[in-house]
């Protein structure tokens, strides 16, 4: 949002504005109300003025038929599609550069799941219902969900996106303002839809730090990942060190983000979404030159861990460079070795929803026949 | 009353209400209302089948209302209220919305306004009201047996995997409905092409015709494509297989293409007929052909051909890629003109007519101001940096509304009124009609303006509960619930006093207003062929003539002065009743 | 499809009408003309109809390109074009029976190249239900629980894609069949009435209306077969 002066819009009914995003918007809509109020109250007064001034006088009465006149036509369509341009390419480029993620930024891992959105801090911290973050820092959300779609919405930062089950989709953020705002599901998901919601928790960059402290033993995501994937035994196959042997499957040194041939032709920019597949639906994208053997993690996996790998693999020949990808996040440390991850029971209540919360790895879901979706439990 | 009982006796007693032989007493008795062929009586038919699903709808409007008064969900539990608020949404748009106005006004009025007997195809005519029962009773029975908790949105995979209501049932529901509203797009195409009147050429349709036209082809090419998507929820539900299902590699949003697909067009499908007919009730109340004609004409075919290509501006944040989004939300701007147009020329064909305050027009006022409103703030949902902020919320909420029920109902109930005289040849009290009106105009304003602002302050929609800590949503909320019942009461009205001018009110003469249609050209109520000779017409529309040359009778209205045939009806040839 | 349950109403009108003018037309034309184009409209609305699942099976077959070549190796291209010439040649029976309503050949004519069609159609139906069997007993049947290949899925293929080929084959094949079954339905009160010798170059309406949408299911077919039997198949695999 940088090339763009932030405008000085207040309008009111309307959230605070928490992000650099939210002026944006409200000027806008402050623009689109100006537009609403003219056109309304032009025709309401005409039509009041109309309805005075010819009002029938007497039954008899016939006006002169007028059938139209070009010009006037061509105005009232002309003009208003100039406005409605103006609108579009307003709109659009706030638009674009809303959903064009920076590269720099403080990566933060949102799960949604019935009903309930769960956080996972590159430095390791996670959260149920609640996530903090330093002021003016950008925070870019990668969000999937375990169940059906959600929404993830912030009315003071004036953000909204879907998490749709299967893939990641990404938002971003840059909070300018201290304090705790609201955070909505507004994608309908189920019974208890209106309790999925919780806070943001806006803080000055030492009240973050001190925050940051203030969580016992966390382990970074990616560390919690390294975890994971000796207990999987991904090691197995896959060489992670630097110059190590090429195992059965592709070694993921420094893989992240380069190009993977595959099986079959072409090839494929390795993102969190082809490692996403890669560890469910592994004979969906091959990597060129390898045997069809490994086996899918699906629903052997949660979301969470999947994001989990994901950082790992993603660390992986990252960690000299000095965590690039975090870096510009105050109080983000690199990958090591720590202890135990956060045990659910210590993780702050969720002050709407339900807090039954299952954590580690769960036992393989009893997909019904045909493999069905994990997640069905209350299917009848 | 006649002390007599026998069925000839009662049907002896039933011509006697009526000055003349006309559809309604031409038969009697049950079964000749349910195996007509006449459109006319099918209209009736319809009519009375969605003010029932209205009056559901509506029921269950109010018991959201009442759970919104509080912040917390005190009412009804989260799952009850999911059902209600599926249960307004599925009542409403599936079965009171997309039939109400072709089914009831265009079933009774495409005929006669384009100088026809019947429509093109009396039998199917009946069958879709068959079809449209035999839905609306599927779709009725699921909620009775403990409903759907969806959304009418039914959005995948919480309908096909999560929720163990009953879904698939209310899906058959819909999916059979469907057929009724291709049937009927399917007799008004065909009726508008093949049964005109000799003379009654393209541009002397009159205006609700050409937007019975634009709808039709919109129910025709639009709904066929719910149906499938519906049909494939239902076997993904029942069979599990993969198609929507991300598991089995299927595609959730998929389902929302093509759900919108047809469920954008259908808002046209809703509100292209309301404005057929303002386009009708402000040139009868004004006296004055409608401003620009073919522009009115030619920018219901716009709505309804753009209509298709928008659908994606209910997207912008589902993951649809950002150049999508794009593109739908230009065209989302482009498809907006044609209603302005409209707007633009109903209020121009004010200037210099002469403005009745007869309680259509008080509706056909109130719908051009609302309908403005409800299309600006369209505006703001296809601008697309905004609509991240305010899709899913109440701003959406409040939008539909003002097109749905500032737009839509209040056409509907203006056309009720407008054509009621010729419908049952009574005449509706006109000072009830007004106060009516006038109630429905500050209660809907009450309920649904609060709305937009409740939306813009991040209330998002489908909630049972919302923040206590914050008072002004709560304010907005009890302003909201207010404005709905003096709505509810505002409605309840119409309905009272319909009834009772069925048989109280006083009896309406062939052209009431007076307007030119060819309708008003036969006696109120008309006869069961509505003309008894073919007419034949010479007129361009709404070309009015001097009052005394307006009042064109047939043989047989209550106000006929003796004699033959009036000057003004050149080209009708007034008949002897058969 | 009851345009011509419309037409048999008996009607007065304004001229010494035909028997079968219906009472709100002013004259055969005018009805000939309606039923008409009652019957295309409809066919539009049938494109919709299939076009959503047209659309479906678009946006997969570029999903998942492989599954859906490998997958259609499970169906048999020689069968199908076998049952594309059936269905080619009953509308070339059903285009030779509304020609002998409309030049007003004889009742046994115009029975005869309907009783054609029929049998066509049956002959296809037949093959088709032959063809789900084979599905079945290879384990093809794409519904939860019964979805069990017994040919080993290839490399790069997940069995969700695989099943969603079926599923997009069944549903496009047996919705298409139903048209045949209800187009079965149709012409059996058709060939009543022409037996009866209801027909003659003034009035055949039915024929013709019913001629079009035999055709229409015939041009649905003939989408279905390239996309499902041969598009991506390759041959020297055996099948």
């Amino acid at each position: 949002m940088q090339s763009i002066p932030i405008p000085k819009v207040v309008v009111p009914f309307a959230p605070e504005q928490a992000s650099t995003f939210a002026p944006h918007v409200d000027a806008l809509y402050a623009y689109l109300i100006a537009l609403t109020a003219l056109f309304t109250l032009g025709i309401t007064a005409a039509i009041i003025f109309f309805a005075v001034k010819y009002r029938r006088r007497q039954a008899g009465e016939l006006p002169r038929p007028v059938h139209g006149s070009m010009v006037l036509e061509l105005t009232w369509t002309v003009i208003p599609l100039l406005i409605s341009m103006t609108i579009f390419v307003w709109s659009a480029s706030i638009f674009f550069k809303a959903y064009r993620a920076p590269r720099e930024a403080m990566e933060v891992y949102v799960v949604g799941k019935q009903w309930m959105w769960k956080f996972q801090h590159q430095t390791g911290q996670r959260e149920i219902n609640e996530l903090h973050v330093p002021v003016g820092a950008r925070v870019k959300l990668t969000m999937t969900t375990e169940d059906v779609i959600h929404s993830f919405y912030v009315p003071a930062f004036r953000i909204k996106q879907d998490v749709v089950p299967g893939r990641y989709l990404q938002t971003w953020f840059e909070a300018t303002k201290a304090g705790k705002y609201y955070l909505f599901c507004t994608e309908y998901c189920g019974t208890n839809h209106s309790g999925m919601g919780g806070y943001v928790y806006v803080m000055e960059p030492a009240a973050y730090q001190q925050w940051l402290a203030g969580g016992t033993g966390t382990e970074s995501a990616a560390s919690q990942g390294q975890k994971l994937f000796q207990e999987r035994g991904c090691a197995s196959c896959h060489q992670v060190e630097p110059a190590g042997q090429q195992g059965r499957g592709p070694s993921l040194y420094g893989i992240f983000g380069k190009q993977q041939a595959i099986e079959g032709g072409g090839s494929v920019t390795v993102d969190e979404s082809y490692i996403r597949e890669s560890i469910l639906n592994p004979q969906a994208r091959l990597a060129a030159g390898f045997q069809n053997i490994m086996p899918t993690y699906q629903g052997q996996l949660s979301e969470e861990q999947v994001l989990q790998l994901v950082a790992y693999i993603r660390s992986l020949g990252q960690a000299e460079a000095g965590a690039a990808a975090a870096g510009s996040a105050p109080g983000t440390t690199t990958t090591g070795p720590t202890t135990g991850g956060v045990p659910p029971q210590q993780q702050r209540a969720n002050p709407i929803g339900p807090t039954s919360e299952r954590q580690g790895s769960p036992a393989p879901q009893a997909a019904p026949a045909g493999g069905a979706n994990a997640g069905n439990a209350n299917r009848p | 009353m006649s002390t007599q009982t026998t069925p000839e006796a009662r049907a002896q007693e039933w011509r006697g209400r009526f000055p003349t032989v006309n559809y309604l007493n031409a038969d009697y008795g049950i079964k000749s209302w349910l195996l007509t062929k006449d459109h006319k009586r099918i209209g009736i038919l319809y009519l009375i089948s969605v003010t029932f699903f209205f009056a559901i709808g509506g029921a269950y409007a109010a018991a959201i209302r009442l759970e919104l008064l509080t912040p917390l969900g005190d009412l009804m539990q989260s799952h009850t209220y999911n059902k209600v608020f599926t249960h307004h949404g599925i009542m409403m748009v599936f079965f009171f919305l997309i039939p109400s106005i072709p089914t009831t006004l265009g079933n009774f009025l495409v005929p006669m306004m384009i100088g026809a007997k019947d429509l093109a195809f009396p039998r199917i005519n009946l069958l879709s009201w068959y079809i449209y029962m035999v839905g609306g009773a599927l779709t009725f029975a699921a909620l009775l047996f403990g409903g759907v908790d969806t959304g009418w949105t039914f959005y995948v995979p919480y309908s096909t995997n999560f929720s163990n209501t009953y879904v698939t049932l209310a899906g058959l529901g819909i999916f059979i409905n469907g057929f009724s509203s291709i049937l009927t797009g399917l007799n008004f195409i065909v009726t508008v092409h093949t049964m005109r009147a000799p003379g009654m050429t393209w541009f002397r349709l009159p205006l609700f015709i050409w937007s019975h036209y634009a709808t039709s082809l919109v129910m025709i090419l639009g709904t066929p494509v719910i149906a499938i998507t519906i049909l494939l929820l239902a076997l993904e539900r029942v069979a599990h297989v993969g198609i929507f299902d991300p598991a089995l590699g299927g595609d959730p949003v998929l389902f929302q293409h093509m759900f919108w697909f047809y469920s954008h067009p259908a808002v046209y499908i809703m509100v292209l007929p309301g404005m057929g007919v303002i386009s009708e009730i402000v040139a009868t109340h004004t006296r004055k052909p409608i401003f620009g004609y073919s522009f009115v004409a030619f920018s219901s075919l716009a709505i309804a051909v753009f209509g298709f290509l928008v659908w994606g501006h209910h997207l912008f944040v589902s993951s649809q890629s950002v150049y999508a989004g794009m593109i739908f939300s230009l065209i989302s701007f482009v498809v907006a003109i044609p209603s302005a147009v409209k707007v633009f020329n109903w209020t121009a064909t004010m200037y210099k007519g002469s403005l009745s305050y007869d309680t259509p027009m008080l509706y056909a006022y109130a719908f051009i101001g609302l309908f403005t409103i409800g299309g600006m703030t369209g505006l703001f949902l296809a601008a697309l940096g905004l609509d991240i902020h305010v899709h899913d919320t109440y701003f959406v909420v409040a939008h539909f509304h003002y097109v749905m029920v500032g737009g839509q109902v209040l056409a509907f109930l203006g056309g009720l009124h407008n054509w009621w005289p010729k419908m049952t040849g009574r005449m509706y009290p006109e000072g009830w009609a007004r106060f009516a009106a006038l109630v429905i105009f500050v209660g809907f304003n009450l309920t649904f303006f609060p709305q937009f602002l409740l939306g813009y302050m991040g209330m998002p929609r489908r909630y049972h509960a919302y923040p206590p800590g914050e008072p002004m949503w709560q304010v907005l909320h009890v302003m909201s619930t207010g404005g709905a019942s003096i709505l509810g009461i505002g409605l309840l009205i119409p309905g009272v006093y319909f009834i009772w001018s069925m048989r109280y009110g006083r009896f309406a003469p062939a052209n009431p207003w007076p307007a030119t249609g060819l309708e008003w050209r036969t006696p109120s109520p008309p006869p069961t062929e509505n003309f008894a000779v073919t007419p034949v017409v010479t007129w361009e529309a709404y070309e009015y003539r001097p009052v005394e040359e307006m009042e064109v009778v047939g043989p047989g209205a209550p106000d006929a002065p003796a004699g033959g045939q009036h000057p003004a009806n050149r080209g009708v040839e007034t008949e002897e009743q058969p | 499809m009851s345009t011509h349950a419309e037409a048999i109403e008996h009607g007065h009108g304004p001229e010494a009408a035909h028997e079968a003018l219906a009472h709100h037309f002013d004259n055969m034309e005018q009805q000939r003309e309606a039923g008409a184009l009652g019957m295309w409209v409809f066919i539009a609305q049938e494109v919709m109809f299939f076009g959503g699942l047209f659309l479906a099976y678009l946006v997969y077959r570029m999903q998942y390109p492989r599954a859906f070549m490998a997958a259609s190796n499970h169906l048999d291209w020689k069968i199908g074009t076998f049952n594309t010439a059936v269905l080619i040649a009953s509308s070339l029976t059903m285009a030779l029976a509304v020609w002998a309503t409309q030049v007003g050949r004889s009742r046994k004519v115009q029975v005869g190249f309907m009783a054609a069609t029929v049998l066509l159609g049956l002959v296809f139906l037949g093959v088709k239900a032959f063809e789900y069997h084979d599905k079945y007993v290879d384990g093809l049947i794409p519904i939860a629980g019964w979805f069990n290949p017994h040919d080993p899925i290839p490399a790069g293929v997940t069995t969700g894609q695989y099943q969603m080929f079926f599923w997009l084959y069944f549903a496009m094949t047996g919705l298409h069949a139903l048209h045949m079954i209800i187009g079965v339905g149709i012409i059996a009160p058709i060939m009543w009435m022409a037996w009866r010798g209801r027909f003659s170059p003034e009035y055949h309406g039915p024929v013709e209306n019913f001629g079009l949408y035999w055709h229409f299911v015939d041009i649905i077919w003939i989408f279905l077969f390239p996309l499902l039997y041969l598009l991506g198949a390759h041959f020297k695999g055996g099948h």
